[in-house]
């Protein structure tokens, strides 16, 4: 076999004693964690992908006593099951690199807003979390977690609905600005990251900021966690280095007959056969927040499409206009170009309308929705029509 | 202060104005349908988006603050595009029979589908795919949900101006819709029927009941002798409705039109505010009497009012153990029916039977509480039609009056006499002002201590506001009153509503007397009240009923002459046995859902 261009990397799952990192962090200025955070280029892995470091910072230098840290474990994008995996192999890297942001940002208390279905979690959870609590007293650093239940909303996972959730209303994303760290959960400064994330902070702080900088490429440093999924004899979880084009990644994981990749779950793009070679997954290319789902040739991009938009008219939130209204038309109007009560012209005009609804919807969710439409029809027309 | 450019022009604002209030600076209106002056941001329906140079997405301009050199543009073809889709996609789930709708012609949703021209859909039709039912059961607000467009303005309205949460949100994505609790009838849950979630939406998904044919059809039937009452907000809100600014004065044009349209006698419900006054200011002196003299540790004070079917129903939900402490007092309204088909029946000599009696009121929850059971103490239904200040305006544009130009008439005699104590029950704090008025001068013999006797401290859309007054010399009756410094509070709106109850309830609050009316503004920003609202004009209103008591001759409801004529002739005394009978009611406890 020739050299695999996809390297296997393994920092995430990585066994490490949470005490000693720590120890060492407690002796380091909050500047200087933020500093070796912003050095290390990396960026959100919970898919909107914001420069880490300069999301603490901003939380940073918000004044007042009452900040939080939450812990976005929602994981609800379709094809996503990479969180569950961290949570259950390393609990206490995530309870650490919440430590560690609560130290770069002097906050109290964090929250980890878990998604409904890993409920399954939660005792061990609040075992691993008695003990963290326990290793913050003996540290002396005032900083407890708290565990939050989702409830099955899709919605739930975009930050300031989760807020909203949290604070005991219903899940809909708020108006922005302003952003999370200004005014978040209990409208004060806040700085939610996804449970990735949070653990990469953590190998940073070990290994320090260049060993992760010097993975990647410049606009995606470092590594990520993929959920592999679909048509592939290899279905799993891998982390990998960022960077690889959708060709290496078909490579190593398509069963021979892949026609597309899902990259980014619903929410994502769908690249045809023709662009595996020029598409890099990562910030430059097609970003993901660790879905990757591949189709191979038995599959129909209709029913895939169908399926995206039916996810989406069901877990929109319903509060916006293009959103609520616009994923109805797009799933209704594929369905009628399919039985031919409208003109394959029709998908012109729904293009259109996927475009307005990427820049007037109110929330990520609405405005990518488009994403999937687009690229699925765009490149798979046939499919769709006939 | 920040500056940006709007359209390529300059415009300075301070900063956290919103984009949609920077554009009014320079004279550019962006539409809007979410937003509404009285409430918070919601930044929902997306018809507001506007570009910034330079920027990917589009920002909605109700929601978004300016920044220090924003370039906006409010009609580029990227906002132009995605407006018109936003409007469509609006009309592809609206049930859009206009010119069946009740909203026909006061719709936001129509006037916006009109100026951008969105004639042939080439959307979908989502509302056949769609199974609603029109909720009907409330006597006074009726919900289509075919018609909703999901603004939320109802619920914000209900939770944060009202605190009733009656409305929310249920559902997410396409089932997505503004519901009740567990989805039951606007009739059994909290609703306290205010109706101000109607004077907020922007399409025919809230109404109010209507019961226009039924009026028409007592009007028009011969045998009976059909008795029209007004209140005092209608006087000030009616020309808002038919071609007149807010804060006109239009009570003779009302009383001319309401003869044209055929009614026996217009009477007025002001004359039953005056009445008010006699039986609630003395069922409180009573109440403090037992308190002060009597030491009496089971009467209930504070005394609340009780004029306001919204705020009565309010409290039998949300404070059942503050039921002992409303005042037993029927609602002005109430009172006229009850006494319509007796003393006025007797008097005039008609056969009560016979008689029917239509209020015209600012409220919906005026309808609910004429439904009550226990507002039969004529032996008839007291009550038996309410209609609003909207449907009022409706029938005399059916009958083809024109309203602008009617000359201005004058109220039918007995009931039909009023003091300007009576007229301003329609302003928040105008019970309280009248009741003193009378109470501090039937006490001391003197009149109040405020110059014009306007108590000025109790006026003003304050949420909740506090005054007392000093009571002297004191007549020979009313001594053990002496010294005693009379302490009050006025709330308005139901969430101060609930803040006042509450703080009685803690203890932070310690008053006497405490006046509460269920709308923002009273009655005159009441649910049946011309729609538009906001503040602007409900100062407008509150002006013209101010002005209209300082025009009267009369402004002391013991003074009314008609009110002292029917105590000789009817009653005997306030609070006596025909009182009991026919004036006074009770309340009960309801459940909190
Ligand atoms: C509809 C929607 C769903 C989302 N779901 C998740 C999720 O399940 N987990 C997550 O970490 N981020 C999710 N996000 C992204 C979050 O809003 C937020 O950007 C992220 O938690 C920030 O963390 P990061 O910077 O570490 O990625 C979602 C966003 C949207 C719009
Ligand atoms: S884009 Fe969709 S999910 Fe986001 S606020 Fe609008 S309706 Fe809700």
């Amino acid at each position: 076999m020739s050299k695999i261009p996809v390297q296997r990397v393994d920092l995430i799952f990585e066994k490490i004693t949470c005490k000693e990192i720590f120890e060492k962090v407690l002796q380091s200025k909050p500047e200087e964690i933020i500093q070796s955070v912003i050095d290390s280029g990396l960026k959100g892995r919970g898919g909107a992908g914001f420069p880490t470091g300069l999301k603490w910072q901003f939380a940073a230098r918000e004044k007042g006593a009452d900040k939080y840290i939450v812990c976005n474990a929602d994981e609800g994008e379709p094809g996503t099951f990479k969180d569950r995996e961290i949570l259950d192999e390393v609990p206490e890297k995530v309870f650490c690199g919440m430590a560690i942001a609560s130290l770069a940002i002097g906050a109290k208390i964090g929250y980890i807003y878990l998604r409904g279905e890993y409920k399954f979690l939660v005792p061990k959870l609040e075992n691993k979390l008695a003990e963290f609590q326990q290793l913050m007293q003996d540290l002396g650093h005032d900083f407890r977690i708290e565990l939050r239940l989702g409830s099955g909303a899709y919605i739930c996972g975009e930050e300031s609905a989760l807020f909203e959730s949290i604070e005991g209303r219903r899940g809909e994303p708020r108006n922005k600005p302003p952003y999370p760290t200004k005014s978040g959960l209990f409208h004060k400064p806040t700085c939610i990251n996804n449970v990735e994330t949070l653990v990469y902070t953590v190998m940073i702080q070990k290994y320090g900021a260049m060993h992760f900088r010097e993975l990647g490429t410049k606009d995606s440093r470092g590594s990520k966690v993929f959920s592999v999924s679909g048509d592939t004899p290899t279905a799993g979880i891998y982390e990998l280095e960022l960077g690889m084009s959708v060709r290496e990644f078909v490579d190593v994981f398509g069963d021979g007959d892949t026609k597309a990749v899902q990259v980014g779950g619903a929410a994502g793009f769908c690249v045809p056969r023709k662009r595996f070679d020029e598409t890099i997954i990562g910030f430059e290319g097609v970003p993901t927040g660790g879905s990757m789902k591949l189709f191979n040739s038995s599959r129909s991009m209709y029913n895939v499409l169908h399926n995206y938009l039916d996810f989406f008219a069901e877990e929109s939130c319903g509060q916006c206009t293009p959103c609520r209204v616009g994923c109805q038309q797009l799933l209704k109007g594929i369905e009628a170009v399919k039985k031919g009560e409208k003109s394959h012209k029709y998908l012109d005009e729904l293009v259109k309308l996927a475009a307005t609804m990427k820049i007037a919807a109110k929330c990520g969710l609405g405005q990518s929705v488009g994403n999937a439409f687009s690229s699925i029809v765009e490149n798979f027309k046939e499919e769709i029509i006939y | 202060m920040v500056k940006l450019s709007i359209n390529g022009l300059l415009v300075e604002v301070p900063e956290g104005t919103t984009i949609l209030d920077a554009a009014k600076k320079l004279n550019f209106r962006i539409p809007v349908l979410c937003h509404h002056d009285d409430l918070c941001v919601a930044g929902n329906c997306r018809v507001c988006v506007v570009e910034q140079l330079g920027g990917k997405a589009l920002l909605a301009a109700c929601a978004t603050p300016v920044a220090e050199g924003m370039q906006i543009l409010t009609n580029s073809l990227k906002v132009r595009t995605a407006r018109k889709h936003v409007i469509e996609l609006l009309l592809s789930e609206h049930n859009a029979d206009c010119t069946k709708c009740y909203k026909n012609g006061n719709c936001e949703l129509q006037d916006l589908s009109n100026e951008f021209s969105v004639g042939d859909h080439i959307l979908l039709d989502l509302i056949k795919h769609k199974d609603y039912t029109i909720d009907r059961f409330s006597p006074s607000i009726q919900k289509d949900d075919s018609k909703c467009i999901r603004c939320q303005r109802c619920v914000r309205t209900c939770e944060q101006l009202q605190g009733v949460n009656a409305l929310c949100v249920a559902f997410k994505g396409a089932e997505q819709k503004i519901s009740t609790f567990y989805n039951h009838s606007m009739a059994e849950v909290i609703c306290t029927n205010c109706g101000q979630c109607i004077n907020r939406c922007p399409t025919g998904a809230l109404v109010e009941r209507t019961y226009l044919d039924e009026v028409w059809d007592a009007i028009l039937d011969p045998e009976k002798h059909v008795v029209v009452q007004t209140a005092p907000a209608v006087r000030v809100g009616l020309g808002e409705d038919l071609g007149l600014v807010p804060g006109e004065r239009v009570t003779g044009k009302m009383v001319a039109a309401l003869k044209r349209l055929g009614f026996d006698a217009v009477l007025d419900t002001d004359f039953t505010a005056d009445l008010t006054i006699m039986e609630e200011g003395t069922e409180l002196l009573t109440r403090l009497k037992k308190a002060l003299v009597d030491k009496d540790k089971n009467v209930a004070l504070p005394m609340t009012t009780s004029c306001s079917p919204g705020w009565v129903k309010f409290i039998e939900h949300t404070f059942p153990e503050f039921l002992p402490n409303v005042s037993t007092c029927k609602s002005p309204q109430q009172m006229f029916g009850a006494l319509a088909k007796t003393y006025y029946a007797q008097t005039r000599e008609l056969d009560p039977k016979k008689i029917v009696t239509v209020s015209i009121m600012p409220c919906t929850a005026k309808k609910y509480e004429a439904d009550r059971p226990e507002m039969r103490s004529s032996g008839f239904k007291d009550v038996d039609y309410v209609i609003t200040t909207r449907e009022l305006a409706r029938m005399v544009r059916q009958a083809g009056i024109d309203f602008t130009l009617l000359k201005e008439d004058k109220f039918d005699k007995l009931m039909g006499k009023s003091t300007g104590a009576g007229v301003i029950f329609g302003a928040t704090g105008g019970v309280m002002e009248a009741a003193l008025r009378t109470a501090y001068e039937i006490i001391t013999g003197r009149e109040v201590p405020f110059e014009n006797l306007n108590i000025m401290p109790v006026r003003g859309f304050e949420g909740i506001r506090q005054a007392s007054v000093k009571i002297e010399g004191c007549l020979e009756d009313w001594k053990f009153l002496e010294g005693v410094e009379l302490k009050c509070a006025v709330a308005h709106g139901l969430s101060n509503a609930r803040e006042l109850m509450q703080a009685v309830k803690d203890g932070k609050i310690n008053v006497h007397f405490i006046e509460i009316m269920a709308c923002p503004g009273g009655c005159l920003g009441g649910g049946g009240q011309p729609i538009p609202t906001n503040q602007e004009i409900r100062e407008k209103r509150a002006a013209a009923i101010y002005s209209e008591d300082m025009n009267l001759p009369l402004r002391k409801s013991h003074e009314n002459p008609e009110v002292q004529l029917l105590y000789r002739e009817f009653l005997g005394e306030p609070l006596g046995h025909k009182s009991h009978e026919l004036l006074h009611t009770h309340y009960k406890e309801r459940e909190r859902f």
